[in-house]
């Protein structure tokens, strides 16, 4: 598809033949995951978890729809049908956790692609089209996550869909109006949980759609690799089937040993116990936190506490939202030329101090919001948005990059050439005259 | 054009954010917050075993069977155990007919509507109902406990901080409090409860408040607590015998398979098919004669 050498799609079989002229199906699974494809030979196993992003959402796929077979969204029996899931339903208990855990692990995975795509500079021309499509992806699957966690009505569920819809409370004018659109009435209740619950199910839906189109768009320039330098000949390229099929099958099999271990034993160390209380709109838990994959936003979204021109809380809802919408405008905040990291010796140290930032910030989200957490993340998102905004663009101008590889065979074959070689010289093994 | 707003918007949200760090320091170091009360004297779940602890955990039947004497002797006077169904007590070894008479029994009655008027009645339990509420709804619960609603057990061991072992805590962990603690009327202090004033009354007053059958362990306040708050576990996680029996053989497998994974792997990237496949690396033509000429270079090549 991308490259001229690209390998054709030569059916076998006289029935694949058949099927591929009328409708050409197999070629273009040939073309997009399978031999047809050609892809960088020196991807290292921070490439593996694309694929695993797309297992995790297609397991959400499957143990939700089950999960929906037997969930009742109705405000009165929404927490006790999941209790007859966990009960009466056979392996219900397997399903929901799965499901429940699925999405930590759909989050964990997603959160290392993106930082991959943040380190090796993925978001560059000409792959600007594939970083949005992509951060579309992540903003759906934040709405998804958000409006699912609220389906079991417990005590979390029904507080975080308060406090989340009361964000938009915060702006101007039409904040209210919004809020009570949003949830259907002045409070989460019946209307709430019913219209969260078909979005729930349309959504990662649309979300397999926008893979799609990320995809899509990846195959134009064809995939990145962590020298950032553009392929060039066939010898820095190897079909995507088998060699990245291979080397995925296995990340997918330690991601589905985590997913595991967390399921069967772990099964709640990710949730919050005040969730297995049902809803009770009379009684406010002392800490209302959402899930881990939410903090560092969450706590950029409390960091705002002395109005500053504008009032507080509308800082802390335009900082929450701007800290994902500025990640669109990356391509063009960071003007360098090198895409890769490890060509960049200044953006590594500011980036690697960034992770550490983004860590604080998910450590103080979960926390209450109480001393010293409120200063430390203050100060942390001070730096979140020094580094996009105020870092990368000077950086990109003012950097003095480490020299580029010439092509990509070359910087592999520079590994294997320092370590081979030398051991054939040694005359350790003889020449076999 | 990007870059200079960005850089406007950058430090919009950098100085807005360091203002609120500025009062935020302002005001800590002005009046350094105060321990609260609760922050002095409450205390985290004491340390307890279970044997349903750790990954190869199950069900103590004989345990599960005594904590539910413990319920129904003492706790399910003002405690409801909604999600609990009276058939899923086979799980703790009762047998069928153990389990009817058990239902039929229960001091409490299930509500229902007389067949000939309609109007409302109660029946005796059967197996496939849950457990009937002590009280007919929330106003007749908080009526009867000066105003606190007894909460449901059934999750109780999920829905806390700690699991059993905070219920185990809560129930011997009443005592006298510290001097100048004042006690608001009706509560009980009890450090391991949130706000340290509870409204539960100690429900295990006495060693021997239940009697276990024999060759049970003496039924101290102690026992009890570790056996009902065992029996809590099971109610809230029925099937977490299962579930750790199911993920043991799942997890050897898919050690396996992974395992597999990694050797097809290797063997695709540097096996001696796999240059049938593509000449890669080492193995293409360009680099071979590179290598080929560095050798002769060195005198090793024949």
């Amino acid at each position: 598809m991308s490259f001229p050498w690209a390998e054709e799609y030569k059916p076998k079989h006289p029935l694949m033949r058949w099927f591929d002229d009328r409708l050409p199906l197999p070629r273009l699974v040939y073309n997009s995951v399978g031999g047809g494809y050609p892809v960088p030979r020196n991807l290292n196993y921070a490439w593996n978890f694309g694929v695993l992003a797309g297992m995790a959402l297609t397991l959400q796929i499957v143990t939700g729809i089950v999960l929906a077979m037997h969930y009742n969204s109705n405000a009165d029996t929404a927490f006790n049908s999941v209790e007859h899931i966990m009960r009466d339903v056979n392996q219900g208990w397997f399903l929901r956790y799965a499901h429940s855990n699925g999405a930590s692990f759909f989050f964990l995975v997603t959160y290392i692609h993106i930082f991959r795509g943040l380190y090796y500079g993925s978001y560059k021309a000409p792959r600007e089209m594939v970083w949005m499509l992509g951060l579309v992806i992540f903003l759906l699957m934040m709405a998804t996550a958000f409006m699912g966690y609220v389906l079991p009505w417990g005590q979390m569920s029904f507080w975080a869909a308060k406090v989340i819809t009361g964000l938009f409370s915060a702006i101007p004018l039409v904040g209210d109006p919004i809020q009570h659109w949003l949830l259907g009435g002045f409070a989460p209740d019946q209307p709430t949980l019913t219209r969260f619950f078909s979005l729930h199910y349309l959504l990662p839906f649309v979300i397999a759609g926008v893979i799609i189109l990320h995809i899509w768009a990846l195959h134009i320039p064809g995939s990145g690799n962590p020298t950032g330098v553009d392929v060039k000949s066939p010898q820095d390229t190897v079909p995507f089937h088998p060699y990245y099929t291979a080397k995925d099958g296995f990340g997918a099999g330690l991601g589905l040993i985590l997913l595991t271990i967390l399921i069967f034993y772990l099964p709640n160390y990710l949730g919050h116990p005040v969730n297995y209380v049902a809803a009770n709109p009379l009684s406010t838990p002392a800490h209302i936190v959402p899930e881990w994959y939410f903090w560092p936003f969450y706590a950029i979204l409390r960091a705002f506490t002395s109005d500053f021109i504008l009032p507080a809380k509308l800082w802390g809802v335009l900082a929450m939202f701007s800290s994902i919408l500025l990640l669109f405008f990356l391509p063009w905040l960071d003007k360098s030329p090198v895409r890769s990291g490890s060509y960049r010796p200044t953006f590594r140290i500011f980036f690697w101090i960034w992770i550490f930032d983004v860590l604080v910030l998910g450590w103080c989200g979960g926390k209450p919001a109480e001393e010293p957490f409120v200063m430390i993340s203050e100060l942390a998102t001070a730096y979140y948005f020094a580094f996009f905004l105020i870092i990368l663009p000077i950086l990109s101008i003012v950097e003095r990059t480490k020299p580029l590889p010439n092509s990509i065979s070359e910087s592999v074959l520079h590994g294997e050439a320092a370590e081979a070689a030398p051991a054939d010289l040694t005359g350790a093994t003889p020449a076999q005259a | 054009m990007v870059r200079f707003l960005g850089f406007l918007v950058g430090l919009g949200f950098v100085g807005a954010v360091l203002w609120s760090l500025l009062w935020g320091v302002v005001a800590y170091v002005g009046s350094p917050p105060e321990q609260t009360a609760e922050q002095r004297l409450h205390l985290e779940p004491r340390e307890i075993s279970y044997s349903f602890d750790g990954p190869f955990g199950t069900f103590d039947r004989q345990q599960l069977q005594r904590g539910f004497q413990v319920f129904k002797e003492v706790c399910s006077a003002c405690h409801s155990l909604n999600q609990v169904a009276f058939r899923d007590l086979r799980q703790l070894g009762y047998s069928e007919a153990e389990v009817r008479a058990i239902a039929d029994q229960w001091q409490i009655q299930v509500p229902s509507i007389n067949p000939d008027t309609g109007e409302p009645a109660t029946r005796k339990a059967i197996p496939a109902d849950h457990f009937p509420s002590p009280y007919a709804n929330e106003t007749a619960a908080r009526q009867a406990n000066n105003n606190a609603l007894p909460p449901d057990l059934s999750l109780m061991a999920k829905a806390r901080e700690g699991g059993p072992a905070y219920i185990y805590s809560i129930l011997t962990g009443f005592q006298n409090p510290p001097p100048g603690y004042q006690v608001p009327p009706n509560l009980h202090y009890n450090p391991y409860f949130a706000n340290l004033n509870i409204a539960m009354p100690p429900p295990l007053t006495a060693d021997g408040q239940v009697s276990y059958g024999p060759g049970n362990p003496r039924p101290t306040r102690d026992q009890m607590a570790r056996d009902v708050s065992a029996f809590l576990m099971w109610t809230a996680e029925p099937n977490l015998q299962t579930r750790h029996m199911m993920g043991i053989p799942l997890l050897i497998f898919l050690t396996i398979a992974t395992i597999l994974a990694y050797m097809a792997y290797q063997n695709i990237w540097h096996g001696p098919t796999s240059r049938r496949v593509r000449a890669t690396g080492a193995l293409d033509p360009e680099n071979m004669a590179k290598n080929e000429a560095a050798e002769r270079e060195a005198g090793v090549a024949g």
